[in-house]
């Protein structure tokens, strides 16, 4: 491989006040005004979680899909720090961006849905902290990832700011940082699957099964590369920019390897537990299953061929019916197919769902913010790749 | 931004050292890890020999739910309205403020008691103390606490963060939350372990006057439960009322119920320090099929396996730092800054 010159990142520029950002900044309204709600009258007040389905969306879907949805940085850095594939360097701080946003959002949806949200320093203080929790692990791993993630995306606000030397110095340590930020998403990704395993018999046995971490971990790797591709195509749509077909064509190819792993994986522990006649029943349970792992399938449909991988468009959905497939999988293990007995349902509530929207759009405000004024995305003009590689 | 690729260069000594120094981390931790599978492999708790609990026999329960009010005094809760009159407590289920319920089974034209088919029967909800609890494995800030010696299944809201774990744990749906509150505590049965120090003990079998739910040692408990399973049904014998480990004798003696042949939580995750009796089906009185080994040892087992004494995420972390080292580039070691012109708009 040789070395390759990529376009320096530069800020996009434009300005801040658009139709995109009104909207965002709405729903982030919104969502603060339910939260302050939900801080003095309790969850009852604005949520529908229930004894019987005590973590609604704002845990399933704006932690443990957010997270695993914000896997594209790290799953970047592995194939550039890792295994040194430095051409695809030009998306690794677009990922990053994306994944600093997914996390810290995330890490901030857990604090208003903790019922005793004041004692959460005692998840980090020797003496209260329970080392035998995957809640804990989980809990600590993201905190610390956050910040690591921070250190990691901050020589972007330094070269802006022209702080040259602060820079120089922290680029000198960033590589320790740089593998922490892959070992700590590879951990609490794969402990998010561990925190199905106490819940027992009330899952699913199609979702419960002891090699949870290597399924979470897989899957949370894929949807990082997926991601990266409906990131990409969206980025370049949304400022008229080109795509990079040639980086996202390989890229795809390595997802689609580890797709076939997981399915692999996914397929061979549910038949050795004897769970597989369970995928044949006629009901909603089986007919989630099948459509969470058909998306894949229908990843390789769309994506298949070097040919097919040419083709924004087919990037562009690839990445949306990965993205599907890790949202099911998740969303099955922790609600559809999670069963505390007769007489519990769970189905969102209207603020429920407008605070899971306000903080997707509190992550696109952020990045629109952030890729205009600080130098993120590749620059335009002297990026002048040919759309084929 | 400068490109990250690695160049060929001669490896110098220093590098070789690192690269070995790397090689036996990563074979430290996986010979760790190996023993710590072997060491982690976390099996399932048993009972302490003094541990605490409560005997229900469903076919002596009468249903008149003293026990239901009783619990409410002695924890201090607030009534649960279910009727629109609310003239008095009718909780359906219990909840962050009804730590134990009566439930009724309705068969068909509920002729008999304690009959399956066209019968109707009492089942008792609270928690079950079990020998490997969920909750308390899955607690993560500790809130939630297995006495060593009395093995009753506590809860500390000073320690609560308020995650609901313990709520979605629970194999019998137990520990639930305060959802009204911004200030919600987990609610759940004690055992009473606050009125000890007083002369009493629980207050549900305190009050029970059939001795349906019977307080004392979980080892006491279980002898008499295997003691009533040998009976034949329909014989007379004698009940045991209030305290079986002590206390003033109040027994009374009645017919003997047809028992299912199963002491519900004898072994169930290891075993439970609440043990159940009951006419009909378990599964039909909410009581669920658990295997004897507790899902929190599988859980633990996992986490220490992968994560016991950190070995293995140093291990790959000195993997990764090393070979991230290897192929990290500063942009400022070579091209030179080529910082654009601040473009921003106004």
């Amino acid at each position: 491989m040789s070395a390759q010159q990529h376009a320096r990142p530069a800020p996009v520029g434009g300005s801040l006040f658009n139709a995109t950002t009104l909207v965002c900044g709405i729903l982030m309204a919104i969502t603060a005004t339910i939260i302050i709600v939900r801080l003095f009258f309790g969850l009852s007040s604005t949520t529908n979680v229930n004894d019987g389905y005590s973590w609604g969306i704002w845990v399933v879907v704006d932690v443990f899909i957010g997270s695993a949805l914000a896997c594209g940085g790290f799953c970047m850095a592995l194939l550039v720090y890792i295994f040194n594939k430095g051409k695809y360097h030009p998306l690794v701080r677009p990922a990053l961006l994306g994944s600093l946003f997914g996390y810290t959002f995330a890490g901030a949806a857990i604090t208003f849905d903790l019922g005793r949200w004041w004692n959460f320093w005692h998840i980090f203080w020797p003496g209260y902290f329970n080392v035998n929790s995957v809640m804990f692990e989980v809990a600590a791993c993201i905190t610390l990832y956050i910040i690591v993630m921070w250190i990691e995306f901050s020589p972007v606000f330094l070269e802006k700011l022209g702080l040259r030397d602060a820079r120089r110095k922290l680029e000198k340590s960033l590589f320790f940082f740089i593998a922490l930020g892959c070992v700590l998403p590879m951990m609490h990704q794969a402990s998010l699957g561990t925190m199905l395993v106490v819940m027992g018999d009330q899952v699913h046995p199609l979702w419960q099964t002891p090699i949870q971490p290597l399924i979470y971990l897989l899957s949370a790797i894929m949807l990082g590369y997926g991601v990266i591709l409906f990131e990409s195509c969206v980025a370049a749509s949304a400022y008229r920019r080109q795509i990079e077909v040639s980086l996202l064509n390989p890229m795809a190819k390595v997802m689609l390897g580890i797709i076939a792993l997981f399915l692999v994986v996914r397929f061979t522990d549910v038949a050795v537990r004897g769970a597989l006649p369970e995928a044949f029943r006629a009901n909603h349970v089986a007919l989630t299953f099948w459509a969470e792992n058909l998306c894949l399938v229908a990843t390789f449909l769309l994506i298949g061929t070097v040919e097919a991988r040419r083709n924004p468009a087919r990037l562009f959905l690839a990445g949306i019916t990965v993205m599907l497939s890790g949202i099911l999988l998740r969303l099955n293990g922790f609600l559809i197919a999670f069963n505390t007995g007769p007489g519990w349902s769970y189905f969102p509530s209207v603020p429920e769902l407008l605070v899971t929207i306000g903080i997707f759009a509190a992550e696109v405000f952020g990045y629109i913010y952030i890729t205009r004024r600080f130098p993120v995305l590749p620059r335009e003009e002297t990026y002048a790749q040919p759309a084929h590689g | 931004m400068k490109t990250p690729v690695r160049k060929k260069r001669a490896v110098p000594d220093g590098r070789r050292r690192f690269l070995k120094g790397c090689l036996g981390t990563v074979g430290a931790a996986v010979a760790g890890a190996t023993v710590s599978e072997r060491a982690a492999a976390r099996e399932t708790y048993q009972r302490p020999a003094e541990a605490l609990g409560l005997l229900y026999d469903a076919t002596l329960c009468i249903g008149c739910k003293a026990c239901v009010a009783a619990c409410k005094r002695a924890n201090d809760n607030p009534p649960e309205f279910s009727t629109t009159d609310k003239l008095w407590d009718t909780p359906l289920d219990t909840s962050g403020y009804t730590f134990n319920i009566i439930k009724m089974y309705r068969s068909g034209t509920m002729a008999t008691k304690d009959d399956e088919e066209n019968g109707y029967a009492f089942m008792k909800t609270s928690c079950m103390h079990c020998a490997d609890p969920s909750c308390v494995s899955a607690c993560p800030v500790t809130a939630m606490t297995k006495d060593v010696t009395t093995g009753i299944v506590a809860y500390d809201p000073e320690a609560c963060v308020g995650c609901r774990y313990c709520v979605v744990a629970c194999p019998f749906g137990i520990p639930k939350y305060q959802y009204d509150s911004p200030t919600g505590k987990i609610g759940k049965c004690e055992l009473c372990r606050h009125r000890y120090k007083d002369g009493h003990y629980s207050a549900c079998a305190e009050v029970c006057p059939t001795g349906a739910t019977l307080y004392g040692r979980t080892s006491d408990l279980l002898v008499e439960a295997k003691r009533r399973l040998a009976l034949t049904p329909g014989s007379v014998t004698t009940y045991p009322r209030g305290n079986l480990s002590g206390g003033p004798q109040q027994s009374y003696e009645g017919k003997v119920g047809n028992y299912k042949q199963h002491v519900y939580g004898e072994t169930e995750y290891g075993g439970t320090q609440v043990l159940k009796l009951s006419a009909v089906d378990f599964a039909k009185v909410g009581m669920p099929y658990l295997p004897p080994k507790s899902s929190a040892s599988t859980s633990e087992t996992i986490q220490h396996t992968l994560y016991g004494g950190l070995l293995m995420p140093f291990a790959v972390l000195g993997a990764l730092t090393y070979v991230a080292k290897r192929n990290v580039h500063h942009e400022d070691d070579e091209a030179p800054p080529a910082e654009p012109p601040g473009r921003e708009e106004s």
